[in-house]
């Protein structure tokens, strides 16, 4: 089992076919507020767990970094995320580019959501929208995705 | 907002056309590539704050890639048997229990035990696959749990015990290799799935227990 094949197993599972593409001009990253969204099923201890076809989303906070990994899906390596969170979700990276001020600032909450889905119409429809007005209500203004 | 992906799977990148995304061809798991590499993760970032630039969607392809042939095992020493009387496999849950114990203090448990198993029941996991491989129907065996989340809390118990008892940093799907194939808790495991298979169950009960087609 290389990670090719399963790469190979997964690259034809059909995705949502938007009709269009969404392009946003952002403010100068300088100035931009960026927050992460992940789909590695990341939670703070505490939460509610993500259940096997969850389409909802956490929110983590920056300042703590007791994040846990709990995808429902086997096929991806996670020793990356439990040797260093910033394989999976940048948040130190973030931090260290806003004090060059190379990014505005990081946003205080970030968002995972569950990647093994299948049914992808709920998060399209529901979710996900729900997800990026969290997002917009916290200010943010670039959001970088981390796919698991 | 603007968005930019990262993405590992070219096909999937292009089949949804995202506003911005940058393909690296890093293992699954590993979106910014390497860990305790911050050099490497900012090269990456910088890359996907570049595509901030556009002026209309694009896919740019990162420049660095990390391959996996497949072949790779971690090299990781398992504790010497101790209990002969034990199932091997439970004599080596135990003898990797200071190892997990370490592991989860200096990470925190971020991959390791508690999605259905907590570390207290892991025995009474594992003796339910291995009455499994017995020939006990899987229904009657006592799996504590959906068949692949108790598998992805026993990986997650060995994977993270194999943090503390490997030389270096694993590779990625390395140390899933070792505990597949080297430990004895991954070969019950894989002969528990097969047995389940071999049983004509339904085929999500037993397939996700184990990535790939393994």
């Amino acid at each position: 089992m290389a990670d090719s094949d399963i790469k190979a197993m997964t690259a034809q599972i059909p995705g949502v076919d938007f009709k269009e593409t969404s392009f946003t001009r952002p403010l100068p990253l300088n100035e931009a507020t960026v927050a992460i969204v992940t789909s590695a099923a990341l939670h703070h201890p505490g939460d509610e767990e993500f259940t096997m076809l969850d389409i909802g989303y956490r929110v983590l906070e920056s300042s703590r970094h007791d994040y846990v990994l709990r995808h429902w899906s086997p096929n991806f390596d996670p020793t990356g995320f439990a040797l260093d969170i910033n394989t999976v979700f940048p948040i130190d990276r973030l931090q260290e580019l806003a004090d060059k001020k190379i990014i505005g600032k990081v946003s205080d909450q970030h968002l995972s959501y569950a990647g093994n889905q299948f049914d992808l119409s709920a998060i399209q429809l529901d979710s996900g929208p729900s997800g990026a007005q969290f997002l917009k209500d916290q200010d943010v203004d670039v959001v970088l995705l981390t796919p698991v | 907002m603007a968005t930019i992906t990262l993405g590992s799977i070219k096909e999937q990148l292009e089949a949804t056309a995202p506003p911005r995304a940058l393909y690296c061809d890093f293992p699954l798991g590993r979106p910014l590539g390497e860990p305790l590499d911050p050099e490497f993760q900012h090269r990456v970032l910088e890359s996907a704050f570049q595509l901030l630039e556009a002026e209309e969607p694009t896919i740019k392809e990162y420049d660095v890639s990390i391959p996996d042939n497949g072949d790779e095992i971690l090299a990781c020493p398992l504790p010497p048997r101790h209990d002969p009387d034990l199932h091997p496999a439970l004599d080596e849950v135990r003898g990797l229990r200071p190892a997990y114990e370490r592991a989860v203090e200096k990470y925190g448990n971020r991959i390791g035990m508690g999605r259905t198993v907590q570390l207290k029941d892991l025995e009474e996991a594992i003796t339910a696959l291995i009455r499994v491989t017995e020939g006990v129907p899987w229904k009657e065996a006592g799996i504590p749990g959906v068949p692949s989340r108790v598998s992805q809390d026993i990986r997650g118990y060995y994977e993270t015990a194999a943090l503390e008892l490997s030389e270096n940093a694993p590779k990625a799907w390395t140390g899933t290799r070792w505990f597949l194939k080297n430990t004895e808790a991954g070969k019950v495991l894989m002969s528990a799935r097969q047995a389940m298979a071999d049983s004509g169950a339904n085929q999500p009960i037993w397939f996700y227990m184990t990535p790939g087609d393994d």
